[in-house]
């Protein structure tokens, strides 16, 4: 597959490697949060964490949409399909995540809630244009790859006057969720950041560059794939053995220090930060989101059906607080593997492929397992 | 069959005609039905029969029975349809068993507004994969349900066979330091039926790999009638398949990554679409485990048949009490290859 197999290439994994070996200060350990469940993903997938010296330690962030969002937010999506009767479209990670009541938007669909899943966001405006008598909600979930596509529909929807469609809107900010992290009173040691990709993508690398100026961390923005994330490693390994903190992008191919200018322009033309927003693990988070402007407040699910967000606590026994926090691993979880699976997930963390605790279940549990 | 007082009478329109309620109900229309479409191109002495029920000569040695039902969405996707799916299907299933498939039966659950020319194709491609495998289809049954009650068509099929001598496979018999193959290409199927229903487009299209085994097994049962297990590596991919084996024979698997072989446009097709091909489905595959020594012969008999061209040797046997199957990863990492979460493709077969 061109264009990909060259970013997984063994032989280059393998020099990336004995370069990361070789530039590795054996005095020091090197803690490395990789933010996005993308990473978190990449480096399960290809074992990438048995291939590092063993003092260089990746910490996996929060940056999983499903994952952050929390139990109240399915709770409303939940009671406008089931209680509204709306058509509620959705991408398919969201669908697993555990709500209150033993209940999931999966399960609330075996209930008889009308629950669709679509790939698009222009897939829900179809479902909206073939349904005009039923009322069809988006549920707008992730960071701020996904929100120029949710951005566009309701600019779509509101030129095409479809009065039956709006949105839930759960879109959130990625340098928030990294200050919220950082500046944290008792937050985990970090000494670097994988930044992320898609996000950057969008967002350019500007945004970042008050890490390293504020506390003095480095960030290296990384593609995806395996080769990435290799370079990203060791491009911050050499950043703290020089004593540096920096913003540099290992992911030149797709992301510029503007970022897509055009997209930005879309996401705030249609959307504008809420005061503050609940994320599970890191709490409230002010200005961490975002909400629709006045002038698009119709499309507005939790308005037009006056469904407000409930916060509802975590499960007690469930640590994916901590662990979106990087405080701790899915393997110190009590319930990792045992009442919480991938079939029958109690925190988030276990649903979406790219949360900490499903990698770590579906890939890398063999290792505690050795150990064990 | 003497029946004169239903020679003169219309036929039914395979053109522009539809499935309606008569054609289940046990009355004249469904009699033509059977006679005009199922028989037609079903035709045998044992069908012939037109009894409830076929009778079938002794045969000597065990039976195997294996039952698949099909309910595939699309009904005709690249490289099959349902009909000649639901042969497939059925006979691998007695196959893999070291079975020889000797007969089949179907039964057809048809919904009312079914259009009779896509029946007829779907009757015609079942007859033509059933007559290329050699096993005829020697009774049915057919049910028509209200609109909306089913989606099309949904197909049963039932397979016979009769076990080889000699031969002893089960998941239970994979015994540590065993040498693991599998047939040829992983996910074809899956990513044609995914392919058709998003309609997605490729330089080289996928096409499914659904096909009869029973050739091929044959053929490899006869060099190599060692086998420990043989399984079709159906839904769930082969990682679902391995699993399976790993619980049932109490040990452990370790692949090679970079031994599956998988083509190009599946790989980007799941690429595209966030899935893993190791998770989806085929329908002309196997994996073999079979003693190591015997390894390369197993490989030389599935490689010299057309549907094994691709064989490989992709990993072992292991003592392991989590039943874990771990892979080496192409960049030389450790992984699980789990069991599937959820359902990745819904109505793949």
């Amino acid at each position: 597959m061109k264009f990909v197999d060259e970013f997984r290439d063994g032989r280059l994994a393998s020099s990336l490697v004995a370069a990361i070996s070789h530039d590795v200060s054996r005095a020091r350990q090197y803690r490395l949060m990789e933010f996005c469940g993308g990473h978190t993903h990449a480096i399960s997938r290809y074992g990438l964490a048995d291939l590092l010296p063993a003092n260089v330690q990746l910490i996996h962030g929060p940056g999983c949409p499903v994952c952050v969002l929390p139990i109240g937010r399915i709770d409303q999506a939940i009671a406008l399909a089931l209680e509204k009767g709306v058509i509620l479209c959705s991408y398919g990670d969201t669908l697993r995540v555990p709500a209150s009541g033993s209940l999931s938007l999966l399960k609330a669909k075996s209930r008889g809630a009308d629950i669709r899943m679509v790939y698009s966001t222009l897939d829900a405006l179809q479902v909206a244009r073939d349904n005009p008598s039923r009322e069809v909600v988006f549920l707008a979930i992730g960071f701020e790859t996904t929100t120029p596509p949710t951005a566009a529909a309701v600019q779509i929807a509101q030129a095409e006057g479809l009065q039956n469609f709006s949105i839930l809107c759960n879109h959130v900010l990625t340098p928030a969720a990294m200050h919220a992290i950082l500046a944290s009173p008792d937050r985990v040691q970090i000494d670097g950041f994988i930044g992320p990709a898609h996000v950057s993508t969008v967002i350019g690398s500007v945004p970042y560059e008050q890490f390293p100026a504020q506390y003095e961390k480095p960030v290296v923005i990384a593609g995806f794939e395996p080769l990435d994330v290799l370079q990203a490693i060791h491009m911050l390994i050499l950043q703290i053995n020089q004593g540096r903190a920096e913003v540099e992008n290992e992911f030149t191919r797709a992301v510029t220090r503007e970022g897509n200018t055009k997209a930005q322009a879309l996401v705030s033309g249609i959307f504008e930060l809420r005061d503050a927003f609940e994320w599970r693990g890191l709490g409230s988070v002010p200005a961490s989101a975002l909400k629709l402007r006045a002038a698009y407040r119709s499309f507005d699910a939790e308005i037009r059906f006056g469904q407000p967000y409930q916060p509802v606590a975590d499960h007690k026994a469930c640590e994916c607080g901590a662990i979106l926090r990087g405080e701790k691993h899915p393997r110190d979880c009590r319930i990792f593997g045992i009442a919480c699976t991938p079939d029958n997930p109690v925190g988030s963390c276990m649903v979406s492929s790219e949360g900490a605790c499903a990698a770590h279940y579906t890939y890398g549990r063999f290792c505690v397992a050795a150990a064990g | 069959m003497n029946t004169p007082a239903l020679r003169n009478i219309r036929s039914i329109d395979l053109r522009n005609g539809y499935v309606d309620l008569t054609h289940g109900s046990g009355g004249r229309a469904m009699a033509q039905l059977i006679r005009e479409l199922f028989a037609r191109h079903l035709g045998n002495p044992y069908l012939a029969q037109g009894d409830d029920g076929a009778v079938l000569p002794a045969a000597s040695g065990r039976l195997v029975l294996a039952t698949d039902a099909h309910v595939v969405s699309p009904l005709f996707f690249p490289g099959g349809d349902i009909g000649c799916l639901s042969v497939h299907g059925t006979l691998n299933d007695v196959a893999v068993m070291g079975a020889q498939p000797l007969y089949l039966t179907a039964s057809f659950i048809l919904e009312e507004g079914f259009p009779l020319a896509d029946l007829d194709r779907i009757v015609a491609s079942m007859a033509q994969a059933a007559r290329d495998a050699g096993v005829p289809v020697v009774t049915g049954d057919t049910k028509v349900v209200e609109r909306g009650k089913v989606d099309g068509i949904y197909i049963s099929t039932t397979g016979l066979g009769v076990l080889r001598d000699g031969i002893a496979v089960s998941g239970a018999y994979a015994s540590v330091g065993d040498a693991i193959l599998v047939s040829g290409r992983m996910g074809d199927h899956g990513m044609a039926i995914m392919s058709a229903r998003e309609g997605l487009a490729f330089e080289s299209p996928i096409v499914s790999d659904t096909a009869s085994l029973h050739d091929m097994i044959a053929g490899l049962l006869d060099a190599v009638p060692t086998v420990h297990t043989l399984r079709d590596v159906t839904r769930g991919g082969l990682a679902a398949t391995l699993n399976e084996i790993c619980q049932q024979s109490d040990v452990g698997m370790l692949l090679e990554e970079n031994q599956i072989p998988v083509s190009s446009s599946v790989a980007a097709a799941c690429e595209l679409l966030g899935l893993d091909p190791l998770f989806v489905a085929n329908e002309g595959k196997i994996i073999v485990i079979c003693p190591p020594e015997d390894a390369s012969k197993a490989l030389q008999a599935l490689q010299g048949h057309p549907l094994g061209r691709e064989a490989s040797l992709v990993g072992h046997v292991q003592t392991d009490p989590n039943h874990f199957v771990q892979m080496r990863t192409g960049l030389g990492g450790m992984r699980i290859v789990d069991w599937m979460s959820g359902d990745q493709l819904p109505r793949i077969c």
